[in-house]
């Protein structure tokens, strides 16, 4: 590990010294900010170009002079009818083609046999057991509200990022120029994404299912990507000397040979789905999340855990059933297996059905249970929680007023008191020393742009929320991420923990934070904490684990210590890893920070909400950017480091 | 073998690069350049100035060490790959000259390539599998069964016509890429090392088959092999590559007696001459009276006549060719150099 830091140092002297000097400048200009002239400690009139009313303008042209708008609403127009046909099927809504609303019994057995098709009982338990609990809750209409939309939005998303996908694989010149657009997609928070489609098409339940459209299609066209590029020339080859044209070429050979990257783009997408299906609520959108955005606000614990553990039990529950049809591979029949057998399943489920449907025409309540006639926990929960609450309250009490008056308070005074040159060139040193003079330029535009939208401030005090945010789940990541990977059963629970808190919409992780703080400030970054901690436990277990062997037992062999192997052999090796758990954590906050301005906060978020609020598309697109160059920021930085570490490493 | 006098594939001064800008720097290649100076300029010279002729019903086998080019010639031959100089003629068709339309009709008319990985389709069990290029052509479901079946047969998969790719071993994957490249019914056939995932005996059964059915088809085949003994069991001609250079191609003798380059004598230098080596190739004048003596076969080889050569201690074997004519006669001397090498 010695030689290797030593050779990575060696190679580039220079450019370390030219970083450091640039960050000595930094240094320098924060200190002496008091002979600073007032242009270099704000960013000046002049430097503030109006974006947003540009961005305002053009959306006016596209909308209006182009006569986009007719387009939008066509399209808008299609998705409403499929939303209308589902939601008929689902929660009976009254439109063609008037056959619902199914009754629930039918959906939990096509639940559970879709779950034992997959992946057998477990997974059946689960599939059925969810739609059984959102139905004895008496929480169907709006569970239904909430899937009818997924239903419509996660096919459509999956077709477009599919096509996207084979068309950035047919050119490249399709590939470059979605390349920065997927990048930028990523990193945007989910509010920038619903201030143009409101604009485009208002508000409620349509434009929640395009803006989740538009949200969830981008990790298929990279998974599409991947996958195409990843079939073996071989097996393309055979298909064109099977003589098989273009056409199929393409959907009958390269298509289902990239099945397994396919299905986890699909994957990705139902739960991208999911966790914006949940925000829309913000946009209008009725279903779960709307309920628990309203009892949040009114501060019913009860009520929100309850809906919070549907949100959870469907989060897990269409994430494993995803998950096994990725990995389940076609099996074949011995011969002779007679028809019933091969469609057992079928049968079965046909058979159920008519059962369902049967109890369904002469009992009500295995049709449709009222919230009347709903089984409901609340009263229990909200004593419960009541009781905690008077125990923990001196501690969080304390908490939120230490932390408020001795970190919170001071640290955003600081970040607000730098002067934005300083940051400027702080961020152009650190640039240059981790990667090169590129990584300099590149890192001084993206901060350049947030001085030049005039949202500085707020931007500063967005990266103060993440930054202390980010710094607590390092010190408590981090140990918790060490100490679970020290033994091998306990690692695969806490990466399984971890695996499926991923999966929750980052909306359920503001229930217990509200619950213990109430709405405000120190709330929100707990939230954000929350959150940011699963990725950084995740990787830095995985860093840890995937450590080789060999040089594990070549430590032991050189008699080190359990202390000394971890950070003098495992710790470096692991970083790389750890690293990009780090930058997912960043993003994650990012996403929270914003996220969380509605129970108070006043970044970039707040204003945001504000934007959405007044359908301010270029404030809001230009928030989303500052955000999204934030984000991209410290992606840069922690992705150039770790590959440079890696190379040096000999590890890839 | 069958009238040798038809081509059926030929190529002449074939160049096949990989790079950036191939077609550029091939233009500007300075003659005399080798493998290593082309290498150096950033360019993979797989294929270098390859000229072959392939009659109808010639079985050509293709030998040279790994990374050598023969697959990636067999890939110029079919058109997988883009030539960057040079031509391919196809039954009296400039292949490079060929719409894509022309392209996938003589593939799916004429051409069968089994693959060395294989090259099965994931998602299609066995059966789908070899009926595919059957599909591709829009035959009727029906007839693409009993077809896909017959070749299934044929390769010795019956009963696994149902499974998917992935649940075969290696050698049963390697025999549904045959059965498949069979399907059509191709003139001509490409094989990429076909037989390298097979164990001994079966592969030793598959060479038999496939020498049964090239004499009942009369296939153009051009076929890659690491294997000398196979080469030998099957060629009509060996070629043999180094560095994307065809050193030699030759009939399996000729090979072995007058190696062209030092790389051919060190190629076939493991090899024991007498095997290969047919009595033909030996044939004198007689110098004495031959007339008694029990004669050998002109196309037996060397090696088959050795318990003969050292129990009969006479100088001269008279030589007949196939319709029982004296052509001339087998001096023991030279048969037994053959066999055991020469004197030191
Ligand atoms: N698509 C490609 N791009 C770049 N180089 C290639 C490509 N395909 C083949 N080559 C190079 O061309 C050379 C010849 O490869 P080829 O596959 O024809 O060898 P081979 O003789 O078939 O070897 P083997 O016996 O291992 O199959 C190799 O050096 C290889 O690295
Ligand atoms: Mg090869």
């Amino acid at each position: 590990m010695i030689s290797a830091e030593a050779v990575s140092d060696h190679s580039r002297p220079g450019r370390i010294c030219q970083g450091q000097i640039i960050i000595l400048i930094a240094i320098v200009l924060a200190l002496g900010k008091f002979i600073l002239p007032e242009s270099l400690i704000r960013p000046p009139n002049w430097l503030v170009w109006p974006f947003a009313d540009w961005i305002n303008w053009l959306f006016d042209f596209i909308k209006d002079d182009l006569g986009f708008i007719f387009v939008t609403r066509a399209f808008a127009a299609g998705i409403e009818w499929l939303l209308d046909v589902t939601a008929n099927l689902l929660y009976g809504r009254n439109r063609w083609p008037r056959l619902g609303p199914l009754p629930w019994t039918f959906i939990a057995i096509t639940a559970a046999m879709i779950g034992y098709w997959l992946n057998g009982w477990k997974l059946a338990l689960l599939s059925g057991g969810t739609f059984v609990w959102i139905a004895v809750m008496g929480q169907w209409k709006w569970a239904m509200e909430t899937l009818s939309v997924i239903v419509v939005a996660a096919p459509i998303a999956v077709l477009a990022g599919l096509l996207c996908g084979i068309a950035a694989w047919r050119h490249r010149w399709v590939e470059r120029a979605l390349n920065p657009i997927l990048n930028i997609a990523q990193s945007l928070p989910h509010f920038a994404y619903m201030i143009p489609v409101v604009v485009f098409i208002g508000v409620g339940p349509k434009s929640g299912a395009i803006v989740t459209i538009i949200f969830a299609a981008p990790p298929m066209i990279r998974m599409t990507l991947l996958g195409l590029k990843k079939v073996s020339s071989e097996i393309a080859e055979s298909g064109m000397m099977s003589g098989a044209n273009r056409w199929q070429l393409l959907w009958q050979v390269r298509v289902p040979s990239a099945r397994t990257e396919i299905l986890v783009g699909i994957n990705q997408v139902i739960m991208q789905c999911l966790a914006m299906v949940v925000l829309a609520s913000f946009i209008g959108m009725p279903g779960l999340g709307q309920k628990l955005l309203q009892l949040l606000q009114a501060l019913k614990i009860g009520r929100s855990v309850e809906i919070g553990v549907s949100i959870v039990l469907i989060a897990i529950m269409l994430d494993q059933c995803s998950k096994a049809w990725v990995v389940k591979e076609p099996k074949h029949f011995e011969k002779g297996v007679p028809w019933h057998e091969r469609h057992r399943l079928k049968l079965l489920w046909a058979g159920l059905s008519c059962l369902a449907f049967l109890a369904a025409e002469f009992l009500p309540l295995a049709d449709q249970i009222k919230r009347t006639q709903a089984l409901t926990v609340y009263k229990q929960i909200d004593t419960v929680v009541e009781r905690f609450i008077i125990l923990a309250d001196p501690v969080t009490q304390w908490l939120r007023g230490f932390l408020i008056r001795n970190v919170l308070i001071p640290m955003r005074d600081v970040y607000l008191w730098l002067p934005f040159t300083a940051v400027l060139a702080f961020v152009a040193g650190i640039g240059w020393v981790i990667g090169s003079l590129r990584s300099a330029l590149i890192c001084l535009a993206f901060v350049g742009m947030i001085a030049m939208t005039g949202w500085w401030d707020r931007a500063v005090i967005t990266t103060y929320m993440v930054s202390f945010a980010v710094l607590v789940v390092i010190a408590i990541g981090l140990p918790l991420g060490i100490w679970a990977s020290r033994a091998r059963a306990r690692a695969r629970l806490v990466l399984l923990i971890c695996d499926t808190a991923q999966t929750f919409p980052s909306f359920i992780y503001l229930i217990p934070v509200v619950m213990l703080f109430g709405v405000n400030d120190v709330a929100a970054i707990g939230a954000v904490i929350v959150f940011g901690l699963v990725p950084m436990t995740r990787y830095t277990i995985e860093g840890l684990r995937s450590v080789p062997p060999e040089i594990d037992e070549a430590a032991d062999m050189c008699g080190a210590a359990f202390r000394q192997k971890l950070w003098k052999v495992r710790f470096p090796l692991a970083l790389p890893t750890i690293a990009v758990g780090l930058n997912q954590t960043v993003l994650f906050s990012l996403f929270m920070v914003i996220i969380a301005a509605f129970i108070g906060t006043q970044d970039l978020g707040q204003e945001m909400q504000r934007a959405l609020s007044s359908t301010d598309v270029g404030k809001g697109l230009v928030l989303g950017l500052c955000v999204a160059f934030i984000g991209l920021l410290v992606d840069h930085l922690i992705l150039t480091w770790s590959a440079r570490r890696k190379v040096a490493l000999g590890i890839s | 073998m069958a009238d040798g006098s038809e081509t059926v594939i030929s190529c002449r001064d074939v160049w096949k690069l990989f790079g950036n800008h191939p077609e550029r720097y091939f233009a500007s290649i300075p003659s005399g350049h080798n493998f290593d100076d082309i290498r150096n300029d950033g360019y993979i010279a797989a294929v270098r100035s390859a000229s072959l002729e392939i009659s109808r019903g010639e079985m050509l086998v293709i030998m040279g060490l790994s990374g050598s080019g023969k697959s990636t010639l067999v890939r110029c031959l079919s058109r997988l790959l883009e030539i960057t100089a040079g031509e391919v003629i196809v039954e009296g068709n400039d292949l490079s000259a060929l719409s894509e339309k022309e392209l996938i009709e003589l593939r799916r008319s004429k051409m069968g390539m089994v693959f060395q990985s294989f090259g099965l389709l994931p998602h299609r069990t066995v059966l789908n599998n070899v009926a595919f290029p059957l599909e591709m052509r829009g035959q009727d479901r029906i007839e693409r069964r009993k077809r896909a079946l017959e070749m299934i047969e044929l390769v010795g998969l019956t009963g696994r016509e149902d499974y998917y790719p992935r649940e075969l071993s290696g050698g049963q994957q390697q025999r549904v890429g045959i059965a498949r490249s069979l399907a059509i019914e191709p003139d001509i056939w490409f094989l990429d090392e076909p037989f390298s995932a097979l164990d001994p005996l079966i592969r030793r059964e598959m060479q038999d088959e496939f020498l049964r059915l090239q004499g009942i088809l009369g296939k153009s085949i051009v076929f890659i092999t690491h294997d000398f003994d196979e080469a030998l069991r099957l060629a009509d001609r060996i070629a043999i590559m180094k560095d994307g250079l065809i050193e030699q191609c030759d009939k399996p003798d000729q090979i072995v007696l007058n190696p062209a380059t030092p790389y051919v004598a060190k190629f076939t230098e493991e090899i024991e001459k007498s095997r290969v080596v047919h009595v033909s190739h030996l044939v004198a004048e007689p110098s004495g009276d031959i007339a008694e003596m029990e004669p050998v076969s002109a196309s037996a080889t060397v090696r088959s006549l050795a318990r003969r050569l050292i129990s009969d201690a006479s100088e001269e074997l008279p030589v007949v060719d196939e319709q029982g004519a004296v052509i001339g006669v087998l001096k023991r001397q030279s048969a037994l150099e053959l066999l055991y090498g020469e004197r030191s």
